[in-house]
């Protein structure tokens, strides 16, 4: 990991490796679908699920989205649900004034809540920069402060009450679908997703980050401005964490302190799940993407089996990311790890 | 004159003084506002309220000095001790506590080495494997055992959490508060860690790996058992706070411990324990919990409403952990000025 020269042929076994795991999430949908096929196909293979799911992962792919920015930085974004919160309330209480007499909303005060929410998540984000950038808290410390901040201040405003009864207007602008048939919410998602892509793989900002994450100190003395580029990076994530907010206010029709707790840990799972290296540097978001899907369906499908409780899907979850962790940990580590039993520690000490 | 300067500044350069100033001010603060902090009855309330946080710190505390994290102890602790009180409410059991402990402390070894299998000997990121592997317990917990509240527990369970060392009663408001007798039990896990830390080979050896792994293996330390048994003993420290605080509560509730990792990790980190291992004092981490604690209970005392809990928590969080992360920037750069100057001469 460290001063690693990529040649050709290296450049070439490292695209293979990375696409293996893409293959592997490939494989295990594929699996699942098949399976779904078999036991229940007329209650799994309808549009109005498909419909449904894609209107159920947008809030959190597109918060994982923003973890995974972090992740590859090697640092972690754990603050996104409080982010999501503070600015789904905020957005809320806007919406409430916004509100007149009849339950409408002025034409205008969609894009405004749109604009505003990715303001406040941006700001929220570059909070969480400031912090790691500037005074150099860790950033699972740093951002787990900041959640629960923002939770905090999320409570002291509401105390712990939905904010609630505004128009529908903006609930059913969100829930609605384009052309009857793809949910607004998902396309949110695509395009940030299409942005981020855009990002990381096609620009310099992109090439940099990753540049960080497999190595700050190298980083630093090739002259990047990396407090810059962290301050970039949570405040993508910060923006991020804003729209799944945004599009969580919709799903609810309110917003408040305490919803989408699990969230947290769910996105740093879908974002290891994906390929994505815990210690920076590495990874896709093409996998990010997968995971997030593969997740979806599984959640949906174990629904469909009324006599299992739906309680098990946590332990499924567990169960994939320990499996991939340990898949990964077979084919990719083998040939290096027995011949130098020190390399993932090399790794972790570059990371810090 | 010359020994309490140099003790000074080496006091300076510890976080303990700071963590154990800013708890001071917070006393006298609240007792400032209420009158009612230093009456003997909250004392023993904050000493029972810090029994089960207390024991998950020590547990959190080693996992961080070894340079890994742990989040899955809520749900650790919370599954042995579901497991073990429906196990034995099933068999009508009528006997004393140690059956109960002995049983909780055996499975959470298990689930420990669960985690120290897949983080010791897979070398796998501490923070993925104990995501994945409390979502696996709570799954355990709530799909195969099916859990809900248990809200009678067997009696020897009940008797051990609600007999008293001593109480303590408020002269004034004539309020009593019990010191209960698991807060022996915490001393000695506290005491049993300490000595383990302190003075033998095992417990530098944790220290070491937190601080190099490469160099500790080089050093001789087998960094592969001493994980392993590292995450067992966590497991069971997790375990029997679990058990604690079921007896304490009189019900087993299979989902109120879980959200708890955060503001223990909060409370370990803010004691001066480096979130990148091999540093931190056990002390430190008490002072720390102790803290989170006293926040989180004398709020009400302070006039503060409890919906501002989380805002003081965050903040302190992240005041805290800056302070000593600037603390660990000024050091450096004092040494490397140190350095060049030496040089120069």
């Amino acid at each position: 990991m460290t001063q690693e020269r990529i040649q050709p042929m290296q450049r070439f076994q490292q695209m293979y490796r990375n696409d293996r795991h893409l293959w592997r999430l490939i494989l295990m949908i594929v699996v699942w679908l098949l399976f779904m096929a078999i036991t229940r196909f007329s209650k799994f293979y309808s549009m109005i699920n498909f419909q449904t799911m894609a209107a159920q992962f947008p809030e959190f792919g597109i918060m994982s989205l923003g973890v995974m920015l972090c992740m590859i930085t090697g640092g972690i974004d754990l603050s996104v649900v409080g982010t999501a919160n503070l600015t789904s309330i905020l957005m809320g209480f806007l919406l409430l004034r916004l509100t007149d007499a009849a339950g409408g909303l002025p034409a205008f005060a969609i894009p405004l809540v749109f604009i505003l929410g990715i303001l406040i998540g941006g700001s929220l984000g570059l909070f969480n920069g400031l912090l790691v950038s500037k005074f150099h808290i860790p950033p699972i410390l740093a951002t787990m402060g900041s959640g629960e901040l923002f939770t905090g201040i999320c409570l002291a405003m509401t105390n712990g009450n939905a904010v609630s009864k505004f128009s529908r207007t903006y609930a059913k602008t969100i829930n609605n679908r384009l052309f009857d048939l793809i949910p607004v919410q998902l396309i949110i998602f695509i395009v940030m997703a299409a942005l981020i892509w855009f990002l990381i793989s096609k620009t310099v900002f992109g090439t940099k980050i990753y540049m960080l994450g497999t190595n700050e100190n190298v980083a630093k003395f090739s002259g990047l401005h990396i407090d810059r580029l962290y301050m970039k990076t949570y405040m993508l994530s910060g923006i991020c964490a804003a729209l799944g907010g945004m599009i969580m206010l919709a799903n609810y029709n309110s917003a408040r302190a305490d919803y989408g707790t699990v969230y947290t840990l769910q996105c740093v799972l879908i974002v290891v799940l994906g390929g994505v290296n815990p210690y920076g540097g590495r990874g896709r978001i093409s996998g990010v993407v997968l995971a997030i899907i593969l997740l979806r369906l599984l959640e949906t499908g174990l629904n469909r089996f009324p006599r299992i409780s739906s309680y098990y899907i946590s332990l499924i979850w567990g169960g994939v990311l320990i499996l991939v962790m340990v898949m990964n940990y077979f084919t990719e580590h083998k040939k290096v790890v027995f011949r130098e039993p020190t390399q993932p520690t090399l790794q972790k000490e570059t990371a810090k | 004159m010359d020994t309490t300067r140099t003790l000074l500044k080496k006091l300076s350069r510890r976080n303990e003084p700071y963590i154990f100033l800013v708890l001071l001010a917070l006393c006298l603060l609240i007792e400032f506002r209420s009158g009612q902090f230093f009456s003997s009855n909250n004392l023993v309330d904050i000493a029972s309220a810090l029994i089960v946080p207390g024991l998950f710190a020590i547990g959190t505390f080693l996992v961080i000095i070894s340079g890994g994290i742990d989040v899955s102890f809520p749900a650790l602790a919370s599954l042995s001790v579901y497991a073990t009180t429906k196990y034995l409410l099933d068999t009508n059991y009528e006997g004393g506590v140690w059956v109960a402990i002995l049983m909780a402390l055996a499975i959470g070894a298990l689930l420990g080495a669960f985690n120290g299998l897949f983080i010791g000997y897979f070398k796998l990121p501490a923070l993925i494997v104990t995501l994945g592997s409390s979502s696996v317990f709570k799954g355990i917990m709530q799909g195969a055992l099916n859990s809900r509240q248990l809200t009678i527990i067997p009696s020897g369970m009940r008797d051990w959490g609600t007999s008293a060392l001593f109480t303590a009663r408020n002269p004034v408001s004539g309020l009593t508060s019990r010191m209960p007798v698991t807060f022996i039990a915490f001393v000695i896990v506290l005491l049993f860690v300490f000595f383990l830390l302190k003075y033998t080979m095992f417990g530098r050896g944790i220290y070491a790996i937190g601080g190099s792994e490469v160099s500790a293996h080089r050093a001789g330390f087998n960094v592969v058992r001493t994980k392993v048994v590292m995450y067992i003993m966590v497991g069971m420290i997790a375990s029997l706070a679990g058990v604690i605080r079921v007896c304490m509560m009189q019900q087993a509730h299979p989902t109120n411990m879980l959200g708890m990792e955060m503001n223990i990790i909060a409370g370990v980190v803010l004691g001066g324990t480096a979130i990148t291992g091999g540093r931190g004092t056990l002390l430190g981490c008490m002072l720390g919990t102790l803290l989170i604690v006293i926040v989180e209970n004398s709020m009400i005392l302070l006039g503060i409403p409890t919906s501002y809990k989380s805002v003081f928590t965050g903040a302190l969080i992240i005041i805290g952990t800056g302070v000593s992360a600037y603390q660990v920037m000024h050091m450096n750069k004092v040494r490397s000025k140190r350095v060049k100057s030496k040089e120069a001469a």
